[in-house]
């Protein structure tokens, strides 16, 4: 183990030779990244395997979407503007969703809840106008045991409700880590996967807007 | 409904001999295993170092023990299936009823695949990746935690089906109508289904974890073009895991809205399809195939390269040939069911596409080849299951060409024939490849080699045991064997039948010798110690480090010039490829800024790994992995016997666990500066063992 140049300490990151810029240095050769970049990768790695489950759900629609078994379509039973407002809900929260990284960026306690709020506002909302549409449909009788058409919609449009209702819950929970922990690493690393989740939902709804809604009338 | 839910009495297999006796001995073997801890007084051991370990090569460690414990129990199975086809001819009944039997088969394919195949893979990947690739842990070390006890919360649940209830009688991948409430009312089926949808998500964790940790943890140096082929594999096996996995949840979740809330996916009533629950399991089902293989192409790789003592060749198309399979496997799905009755354009398409995934395969098999030409080669242990992989997954790949021929698919589909096919290509291919792996790498988890006779001799049985069980299997198919059949009216075929059983129990001959090699070797372990940490006289950076490996794997970061990072460095060779602009700089260059990353914009993180960090700090051990394995299992058993309060209390019991994870701030802890010298010493001197 004597010298610097045994090969042991050459492979544990011994005393190194010439002096180089960074620069020159291959982007997948730099070495472990941080910590941030490590949590929002593999938070990315998460969202993109909720996109695949929710592929299956569209895949599964789209071969169901005619299995109505003599019951009511879509184009009998959806209701155009209501979806139109619930669309404009999420839309605007996402935006809203924006100001609040903003506001976390400068570690501002009071932009955060006040963003983090309206976020929750608006998609309080769109989940509300989604849960009387749903009650609308099953006092019609056309629950999601209906017709295989139904259960393909209920179970496509629900898991993208039931993940809005999820991040809701998320979003009160790191509004209280904000206020008990304040902006720690580990809390604005967490606000920051939230903020993709949030996004990520609003692309999964523009899908269930073109292709469930506005599909039924094509 | 009561407060049991759907549970009761009658539940337990009082009138069933065979199942009581199965069902006892699980619940003997749990309580004298359960005795022997307490009596040793182990529990805090086994507590603080193993159950809420956080340590990546302690998971890995717990994974290949439960595949292991897991193995035995599918072969149990599989042995009474023989037994059974062998005594039940020509109008004999043999000693299992139908609906035992199908439970049986049932069992048998879900346990291999899921949680032996799976469970050995994954727990091999955990060990390596991050000893390969320069690492000091997994990218979520606690995550990884979560991942195991999900598993093994999946297992237990699975397990319990054989005490309270039943398992499935529809067939590994419980395809509907059969698996619908109105054909399988019982709660085999949701056994199925939770324990799997809770082992999933498990699977699905830790291929997040893993990727994330190849892509963003590799050591300094460490570029794509370095990477060990086994890190290779485990990228693309990964990557697969967070593409399919999430198919085979939705998919099971509309089994279970099927079931439980009277929805119409799969039913034969009011539009249902249960075509495309085919399809949809089987989008997962293929690349599933290619998850388990593809890390077992990868220990192969490395064990040919290292007992051959020379690189492996043809590298890069090794890595190529990699990533081409993990694309091609999402599109041969509908081979799996030609008989679907879609036309013969699309049977044609995907029975070329099916045929094309061959190619990369062959790529492989010849530059293994090529590795062994010329090379100085040993004959250890791994090299042997090696060589008999080579042997029997070409055989196995041929006929998978068979059937890849849809006129020829629809001769022998759902014959023995393609049981043969499968078992070909998983045995000769996954569970050999488990063999080697754990041959190969024992030393390095436990700082001693196993025995090498014993090896031999499982090594022995097992070829020669599958041969004699699977080879007849091909016959009978092509005589027209169904497969799932309790007993065969055709007299003609026992001779056959009993020749695969004579196979089976020479199989398990080859299990007890591997059990005999584990005990014998722990009894001699003192004259097999590995004091070098390089046994094998390896070629990647896990043998660089002492045996075992410290619980912080390297003392100070690592850096890497060169493809075979350990190998060139201590046999003071230019490294493969050299890169001139970029030497060992870890201590000398405290560049600020940019070095750490390609996102230098980090400005809150010190650029991690640009400068030899201050102190060396380990994760502390955590008990939400176990915790919340043990409300999923609570979750899981209220779900199969609709007992809703205690599906209620497991679900909040979960949510509660991560809401006390998510408020605790854990410091890391710092080694201390003794334990690194004593860890300095006992890093092998290079070269030691050549």
């Amino acid at each position: 183990m004597s010298g610097m140049a045994t090969p042991s300490t050459a492979v544990h990151g011994g005393a190194g030779t010439p002096r180089h810029r960074a620069e020159e240095v291959p982007r997948s050769e730099r070495g472990p990244a941080p910590p941030r970049v490590v949590v929002t990768y593999g938070f990315w790695l998460y969202l993109l395997s909720d996109i695949v489950m929710f592929a299956a759900f569209f895949a599964t629609y789209a071969v169901l979407r005619t299995h109505v078994a003599d019951g009511p379509d879509g184009r009998a039973l959806f209701d155009r503007s209501k979806v139109l407002l619930e669309t404009g809900c999420l839309l605007l929260s996402s935006y809203s969703c924006a100001l609040f990284s903003l506001a976390i960026d400068r570690k501002a306690r009071l932009a955060s809840y006040a963003m983090g709020g309206l976020t929750l506002l608006l998609g309080g909302a769109f989940l509300a106008l989604e849960l009387s549409e749903f009650a609308s449909l099953l006092a019609q009788g056309a629950g999601p045991q209906r017709s295989a058409f139904l259960s393909a919609f209920f179970a496509l449009v629900g898991l993208h409700g039931l993940h809005v209702a999820v991040g809701m819950a998320w979003l009160v929970v790191l509004l209280l880590q904000i206020a008990t922990l304040g902006f720690t690493p580990r809390t604005v690393r967490r606000l920051l996967c939230f903020s993709l989740f949030w996004h990520a939902l609003d692309i999964v709804w523009i899908g269930v807007f073109t292709i469930v809604y506005l599909g039924a009338f094509s | 409904m009561s407060l049991l839910g759907k549970l009761s009495w009658s539940a337990l297999p009082l009138g069933q001999p065979i199942a009581l006796a199965a069902g006892a001995m699980v619940v003997l073997t749990a309580l004298s295993v359960l005795a022997l801890v307490t009596w040793k007084g182990w529990w805090p051991v086994l507590w603080r170092d193993w159950i809420t370990s956080v340590d990546h090569k302690r998971i890995g460690v717990m994974y290949v023990v439960l595949a292991l414990v897991m193995l035995l129990r599918g072969f149990v199975d599989a042995l009474m299936m023989r037994s059974q086809l062998a005594l039940a001819a020509a109008g004999a009944p043999g000693f299992l009823p139908p609906e035992h039997y199908n439970q049986i088969f049932s069992a048998h394919g879900t346990i291999m695949v899921f949680f032996v195949s799976m469970t050995f893979m994954v727990g091999l990947m955990n060990f390596v990746v991050p000893l390969q690739i320069g690492a000091r842990d997994m990218a979520f070390p606690v995550l990884n935690s979560v991942s195991f006890w999900l598993t093994a919360a999946g297992v237990l649940l699975m397990n319990l089906s054989l005490v309270v209830g039943e398992f499935a009688r529809t067939g590994w991948l419980v395809y509907p109508p059969l698996s619908e409430l109105a054909f399988s009312p019982q709660v085999g089926v949701d056994y199925y289904l939770w324990a799997l949808q809770i082992a999933g998500v498990g699977t699905l964790l830790s291929g997040i974890n893993l990727t994330t940790t190849i892509l963003k943890l590799r050591a300094r140096g460490m570029g794509y073009s370095r990477m060990p082929i086994f890190c290779w594999t485990a990228l693309a096996s990964n990557l697969l895991i967070i593409a399919a996995f999430p198919i085979l949840t939705a998919t099971f979740a509309m089994l279970l809205l099927d079931r439980y809330l009277g929805f119409h996916f799969f039913t034969n009533e009011l539009g249902g399809n249960a075509m495309m629950y085919v399809n949809l399991i089987w989008a997962w089902g293929h690349p599933e195939v290619y998850i388990l293989i593809l890390p077992a192409f990868g220990v192969f790789s490395e064990v040919i390269a290292t007992f051959a003592g020379k690189p492996l060749f043809g590298y890069r198309s090794m890595a190529i040939a990699t990533m081409a399979i993990c694309l091609l496997s999402f599109m041969v799905w509908l081979h799996h069911f030609f008989t679907m009755g879609a036309s013969a354009d699309v049977n044609g398409f995907f029975g070329v596409m099916t045929m094309i995934i061959a190619v990369p395969t062959g790529v492989k098999v010849f530059n293994w080849l090529f590795t062994l030409y010329g090379g100085t080669i040993r004959f250890s242990v791994p090299l042997l299951w090696s060589l008999g992989f080579m042997v029997t997954f070409v055989i196995g790949g041929m006929t998978g060409v068979l059937l890849a021929i849809p006129p020829v698919d629809f001769q022998v589909h759902n014959s023995l024939f393609l049981v043969a096919h499968f078992h070909n290509v998983i045995i000769g291919g996954v569970l050999f490849g488990a063999f080697a792996g754990y041959n190969h790498w024992f030393p390095k988890a436990f700082g001693f080699t196993l025995h090498e006779g014993w090896g031999r001799a499982s090594f022995g049985c097992w070829v020669v045991g599958f041969y004699l069980a699977f080879m007849p299997l091909y016959l009978l198919g092509l005589m027209g064997a169904t497969r799932r059949m309790q007993h065969y009216d055709e007299r003609g075929w026992q001779p056959l039948m009993v020749v695969a059983w004579v196979g089976a129990v020479v199989i398990l001959a080859g299990i007890a010798c591997t059990i005999v090699q584990l005990v014998v070797s722990i009894r001699t372990r003192d004259r097999r110690r590995d004091r070098t940490g390089d046994p094998w006289n390896g070629r990647t950076l896990e043998w660089s480090v002492a045996s075992p490996p410290p619980a912080w794997n390297f003392d100070s970061p690592v850096v890497v010039n060169g493809r075979d990072a350990f190998w060139t460095v201590k046999n003071g060779q230019e490294p493969e490829v050299v890169d001139a602009s970029f030497a060992t700089t870890a201590a000398a260059a405290p560049s600020p800024g940019r070095a750490g990353h390609g996102d230098g914009a980090d400005a809150g993180d010190p650029a991690a790994g640009a400068r030899p960090e201050p102190s060396v700090t380990v994760p502390p051990p955590s008990a939400v992995g176990v915790v919340i394995a043990f409300f999923a299992v609570a979750f899981g058993f209220g779900m199969v016997w609709h007992i809703g309060w205690l599906a209620l209390a497991g679900g909040l019991g979960i949510v509660a666990t991560v809401l006390r994870f998510s408020w605790l701030e854990r410091e890391e802890i710092v080694v201390a500066p003794e334990a690194l010298a004593r860890s300095a010493m006992a890093r092998p001197a290079p070269g030691g063992a050549a």
